[in-house]
């Protein structure tokens, strides 16, 4: 799976900006990136749904636009959300129309579906109306959906978006097997740890454009050149933000709520032992946990996004 | 093969999902209904009762009519709510003879009118059921319903691409009824609507069914309805490729 130089372009926004990746087989490709960035129209490209402006997506080396018929032969796609599924009857009615249209055999269709249902947690339900599903279980219906021709290539957008923890834990499992299974997956995901427990590399996609592109560590490499100081505070928050920004080796200060308290994240030059100066900005308001951690993707992500 | 498997699943799939629709289901049988209880008044008071069951298959016609208009443009405007439009499009499937089985499964349920109307007509104005030609009567009533479902087609393919062409439909439900003769007959209508009625199915599938139950010959009638069927699937093929390739220019497959 591969791009040229692909744009997407409307009247009004240019989606897609010209971006250039290339997905090995049996990888698991992350694309991260802000609401808007151009994930899901690049997704949409590759499904066939949409047609580039300009440039080319080829997918096993099929063009997108001139092998349309051969590509969907070759892929599944799954999109998160409460969509996509005929609600007023079975998962497995559901699952068996989609093998006629993916023209899996009939012999072949009653034992592929029974696989799939095991995969995928949902033996025993399958005779179930699907608007009694809950979001996990739509979603792994979903993916049953995206493998029932056996597809080498797979799109999941979002894949467990708005599922509980303990649904969204089991999805991972799933989407972890595919890989091991030798499918090429292409993934997108607001969910940072999820990214990298799951990815093997990752493009960072902002305003239509790839901002930074490797693996995992590669990427959270570009920002651990910093330290990450985080200070639970009990009061104003925003003051003290404002004067740890003012110090020499401080390189960004966020500050997020988490319940009664405010958690100021500081970015600072590596060797620079700042954590008593940055304490002494929070004047007047009691200071909960103060911890120093290791860089994660999120970091990354966010460090990223913020220069794009 | 493979087409007519996909066909069948769509048409299996629309039937069983319309079916559990109360809103479908009350629509496609109460419009004719009511329609049927006007018109038996109104040929009644025009001392006319020999008609009813001319007006009786009038109206189970315009049930299937009604129900193929209003379901085959819900065809693709549900599945785009639905979020399964995309997804039938990117399938290897045809997308024409996916929607064909959609566009048919409408016109199918629309039998649910014919059964309602006769049966309201029999049980309270008395229409006397007595078909003069039994079998041709029988294979009258899915050549309609297999011609109607295809030019239900046709006006599918426009919802492809515009998310607002219920406007069109809408319209034509009663334009279609009056010029092809489904309430009155054709020969008390202006000249110019003869060429309009020709080209629509439920010209020759109201003809078809009056003629084998009332005593005629439906034989060119049946032959007229398949024939058009036939134009409509090639007419509908051609638009909805054209239409869907429009669609994925715009990118318009998955706004709801």
């Amino acid at each position: 799976m591969s791009t040229g130089v692909l744009r997407r372009r409307s009247a009004e926004i240019e989606a897609v900006a010209g971006i250039t990746f290339a997905v090995e087989q049996g990888e698991l490709f992350g694309l991260l990136g802000p609401n808007g960035a151009g994930k899901t129209t690049t997704i949409k490209v590759f499904t066939t749904l949409l047609l580039p402006t300009s440039g080319a997506a080829r997918v096993l080396g099929l063009d997108v636009v001139s092998d349309t018929s051969q590509v969907r032969r070759k892929i599944g796609f799954v999109f998160g959300g409460d969509r996509g599924l005929y609600d007023r009857i079975s998962g497995l009615d559901n699952l068996r129309f989609f093998a006629e249209l993916y023209g899996v055999p009939v012999g072949e269709q009653r034992r592929r579906i029974e696989s799939l249902l095991e995969l995928v947690g949902l033996r025993g339900r399958e005779r179930e109306r699907v608007e009694g599903y809950s979001r996990g279980m739509r979603q792994r219906l979903h993916i049953a959906r995206g493998l029932l021709h056996d597809p080498p290539v797979l799109f999941l957008d979002e894949p467990t978006l708005g599922v509980d923890p303990v649904g969204a834990r089991e999805l991972r499992d799933v989407i972890a097997d595919l890989t091991a299974a030798g499918k090429t997956v292409l993934l997108t995901t607001h969910y940072m740890f999820e990214a990298d427990a799951l990815c093997d590399r990752i493009a960072v996609i902002a305003g239509g454009r790839i901002v930074a592109e490797g693996t995992p560590q590669e990427l959270k490499a570009g920002v651990s050149e910093a330290r990450v100081i985080e200070i639970e505070v009990f009061g104003d928050a925003e003051g003290p933000a404002a004067a740890m920004r003012t110090l020499p080796g401080v390189r960004a200060v966020t500050v997020t709520t988490r319940d009664q308290a405010q958690l100021i994240t500081a970015e600072t030059d590596p060797g620079a032992e700042l954590t008593p100066a940055l304490l002494a900005q929070v004047d007047g308001a009691a200071v909960g946990r103060v911890a120093v951690r290791e860089t994660t993707l999120e970091d990354a992500y966010v460090a990223l996004v913020r220069e794009a | 093969m493979r087409v007519l498997r996909v066909v069948l699943a769509c048409w299996w799939l629309n039937l069983k999902n319309l079916s559990r629709s109360a809103f479908f289901l009350l629509t496609a049988v109460l419009a004719p209904v009511l329609l049927s209880t006007i018109a038996f008044y109104m040929f009644q008071a025009g001392g006319r009762p020999g008609t009813l069951l001319y007006a009786a298959l009038g109206s189970a016609v315009y049930g299937i009519w009604s129900s193929t208009l209003f379901g085959s443009g819900g065809a693709i405007q549900w599945q785009r709510w639905g979020g399964t439009l995309g997804l039938l499009v990117a399938s290897p499937a045809p997308f024409v003879f996916a929607v064909a089985g959609f566009t048919l499964a409408t016109a199918t349920l629309g039998v649910y009118s014919l059964v309602a109307t006769l049966a309201w007509g029999t049980l309270l104005f008395d229409v006397p059921l007595h078909l003069a030609h039994p079998a041709l009567f029988a294979v009258a009533i899915p050549v309609t319903v297999l011609s109607l479902g295809l030019l239900g087609l046709v006006f599918a393919s426009s919802f492809v691409l515009y998310r607002n062409a219920n406007a069109l439909s809408n319209m034509l439900e009663y334009a279609v009824l009056l010029v092809t003769g489904m309430l009155v007959p054709l020969s008390l209508l202006p000249g110019w609507v003869a060429p309009i009625a020709w080209v629509l199915a439920p010209t020759w599938g109201i003809r078809a069914i009056r003629d084998a139950a009332l005593g005629g010959d439906p034989v060119f009638a049946i032959a007229m309805a398949l024939a058009l069927a036939g134009v409509y699937l090639i007419l509908g093929a051609v638009l909805i490729a054209n239409l869907e390739r429009l669609a994925r220019q715009r990118g318009t497959l998955s706004l709801a």
